[in-house]
């Protein structure tokens, strides 16, 4: 883990989310949402189905185009109303890793090609160290004899943590999961709640979108409320 | 009333003189057959000219069946038409397997070459190492065939009698065997070649009915002999201004009740006609492997081309700018909604004044540019089914959209569209069989020639059906390997 990734930021805060506007078409998502997530938190976005909360997600990944506000994450600002220029964007996914509901492997790809796909193409790590390190990430997460499955061959649980590791492999500071339970039972459930603590110890940041109450309030720092496109 | 009209139906029908069906291909053209520039609707020339003959002589009436030359003496035997007359060359193979009339007109095969050659290459013996075009299925055909094994002369085979003359015009081959008649008329329109005086081989017109036929064809010759005697025959020939001296010793032979054989000049003991359908079989598998080997080398390399042209087109739709996706959509389109065949046409011969393809080159680039358009259709859509997660996926981990491309979707899209892909190899081995009108000899061609000169389909089709089959059937179980091993469930 190399921890001047995580423990770069301004004043401890590693996420500043600031009168974000988002409509699609004549529908306003997200009409005005400000927060601030320091560096080692965990804070879970709650709200109802259509609230917002996977947009928000995706907004700070820089999958969505914005009408208004700013978004500061660890010193990349994306604007609202403008294209993000590719150099920022390339910047901006060194900073956040994001888990996606369903996963999102890659069909074609082994666990282990999975987590090493993003550090050998997109950040020239040599593969024998590449390789070092996606194990190590899997043994930590409890999958390292999956290694050479294939996607379709693990199960939710499994599927999910070679997607954590996948998105922990280049270190982001800032993790982002949509959804993380929506698909576990109540045992994987606690597993990924003490994982995700885990990796707190280590001082990264975790944002994750629930529906969840009992889960982000068993291992959530925070929970924000989303109501009407709004932090309530 | 009913049974009035029924009565007065069958009163006109015995009152209309009884028809001869004759069978003849207008493409070949005058002076043989050809559509009359007057009334575009009717044929004229001196096949027509010998065809009304017989009719008047079984008090008949002719009627005129259109079949492709390479088809008519199949269709004989099928019974589409009695008779088929449209230069058709008295051959052992026809002798064996259809009752063919006496001949009525004899030709000499002769050589030409292009002027500039005119007084360097006068025989066969001259052209070691040279190109020689000739209409495939013909005595000259097979002339060449015996002369490609014992004096090293390449040939070219034709579908038509027009382009092997081009294509010595404009220098892709270095000389054309084919009749006198056939090189006479194509000398009338078209300057730049010279036909050398000597003749190859001697051959004569003869008319093809059913092998079951005789009877009928009996009385065809009494017809044509009275003919020969009184003048009309004669008459006709001189009609079309193809009488000349070789005919009346031809008729006087006949006349006399001598024999004629099939081709004069030539060796014919060893054709194909003269053996056991097997021992054929036999002498033609190794020219059938080698031209399976022609069919798969350009079916595996337009494939290749086709695969890579369509990559690009597909990619060029997804990912290019407005005016890019309408240009490239538009050549799809194009070549879509055109025959694949004017496409050949138009890139061997159309082209040919601008850029001179050789005819492997122009197969391979038409069948490639065909199937990229297909291609390229199968890519897309494969590439559009790829789930927008997998892509955000491969965006959040840094990768920019050209790794996404190449890491993510592309491989993704490649095992789905592997299976149609497949079918598609499958169908080009198939459709290679066009490249034939390039003068290509690929498996079909050399099915149909050795068809031709055997008198028989069933052994050709065969083993041209197991050599298709042997090609075809391991690719689609790799294929389908391929496919087991790559399901993959979209996320």
């Amino acid at each position: 883990m190399e921890d001047h990734a995580v423990m770069t930021g301004v004043g401890g805060i590693v996420l500043r989310v600031d009168a974000l506007r988002l409509e699609r078409g004549e529908r306003a998502i997200l009409s005005g949402v400000s927060l601030e997530v320091s560096r080692g938190e965990i804070v879970a976005i709650m709200g109802p189905s259509g609230s917002g909360k996977t947009t928000i997600l995706r907004a700070v990944a820089g999958l969505e185009r914005f009408q208004a506000g700013q978004i500061d994450v660890d010193g990349v600002v994306l604007t609202g109303g403008a294209d993000t220029p590719a150099p920022t964007l390339r910047e901006l996914r060194r900073k956040v890793g994001m888990v996606f509901q369903f996963h999102c492997l890659f069909e074609h790809l082994t666990a282990i090609e999975n987590v090493c796909l993003a550090p050998v193409h997109a950040h020239r790590v040599a593969p024998a160290g590449a390789r070092a390190r996606a194990l190590e990430l899997l043994g930590a997460f409890g999958v390292s004899h999956r290694a050479n499955a294939l996607p379709r061959h693990l199960s939710g649980g499994e599927a999910q943590r070679v997607a954590i590791a996948r998105a922990l492999a280049v270190d982001p500071p800032l993790l982002l999961l949509d959804e993380p339970t929506a698909s576990l039972d109540p045992d994987r459930r606690t597993e990924l709640g003490l994982l995700l603590q885990g990796l707190q110890r280590q001082h990264r940041t975790l944002i994750v979108s629930t529906h969840d109450e009992d889960f982000a309030r068993d291992f959530a720092t925070r929970i924000l409320r989303l109501r009407d496109g709004r932090v309530a | 009333m009913a049974v009035a009209l029924a009565l007065s139906t069958v009163c006109l029908m015995s009152a209309q003189p009884r028809v001869l069906r004759w069978a003849g291909d207008p493409e070949g053209g005058a002076p043989f057959v050809e559509a009359d520039p007057a009334h575009p609707d009717t044929v004229v020339g001196f096949d027509v000219d010998v065809a009304a003959l017989l009719a008047r002589g079984l008090d008949r009436r002719a009627e005129f069946l259109n079949i492709t030359f390479a088809s008519i003496d199949q269709s004989i035997v099928r019974g589409d038409a009695e008779i088929g007359l449209s230069g058709i060359e008295d051959t052992p193979a026809r002798r064996t397997t259809l009752a063919v009339t006496m001949p009525y007109y004899e030709f000499r095969e002769v050589l030409s070459v292009r002027d500039a050659d005119a007084s360097r290459v006068r025989s066969l013996a001259d052209l070691r190492g040279k190109t020689v075009g000739t209409l495939a299925g013909t005595i000259a055909h097979e002339i060449l065939l015996r002369a490609e094994r014992d004096q090293g002369v390449h040939v070219v085979s034709y579908e038509d009698d027009v382009h092997p003359y081009s294509d010595l015009v404009i220098g892709r081959t270095d000389a054309v065997l084919l009749d006198n008649v056939l090189a006479e008329r194509r000398h009338r329109n078209m300057p730049g070649f010279t036909i050398q005086p000597q003749t190859v081989a001697i051959g004569h017109y003869v008319g093809v009915l059913a092998p079951g036929n005789a009877p009928l064809r009996d009385r065809m010759n009494e017809i044509l002999r009275t003919a020969m005697r009184d003048g009309s025959l004669e008459k006709i020939l001189r009609k079309w201004s193809v009488w000349n001296d070789d005919q009346p010793p031809l008729y006087a032979k006949i006349l006399s009740g001598e024999d004629v054989p099939a081709v004069v000049g030539l060796d014919t003991s060893a054709s194909v006609a003269t053996v056991s359908r097997w021992e054929a079989a036999r002498r033609y598998l190794p020219s059938l492997l080698r031209a399976s080997v022609v069919t798969i080398v350009l079916s595996c390399l337009s494939m290749g081309l086709a695969v890579a042209i369509g990559v690009l087109i597909a990619t060029g739709r997804v990912y290019g700018g407005p005016i890019a996706r309408l240009a490239l959509t538009a050549y799809v389109e194009l070549i879509r909604g055109t025959p694949i065949l004017l496409q050949l046409f138009v890139l061997y011969y159309g082209l040919a004044s601008a850029i001179r393809l050789p005819a492997f080159v122009a197969a391979l680039l038409g069948l490639a540019l065909n199937y990229a358009a297909y291609e390229s259709e199968i890519y897309r859509s494969a590439l559009e089914a790829i789930p927008i997660g997998q892509l955000e996926a491969a965006r959040t981990l840094g990768l920019s959209e050209r790794q996404v491309l190449t890491l993510v979707r592309a491989p993704q899209a490649f095992r789905l569209a592997l299976a149609p892909m497949t079918n598609d190899f499958v169908a080009l081995l198939k459709d290679s069989s066009l490249v034939s009108v390039l003068t290509v000899l690929e498996l079909t061609k050399q099915t149909q020639i050795f068809a031709t000169n055997l008198g028989s389909w069933v052994i050709p089709g065969v083993l041209c059906a197991g050599l298709y089959l042997a090609m075809s059937l391991p690719l689609a179980a790799l294929a389908r390997r391929l496919e087991l091993r790559w399901r993959t469930t979209p996320s």
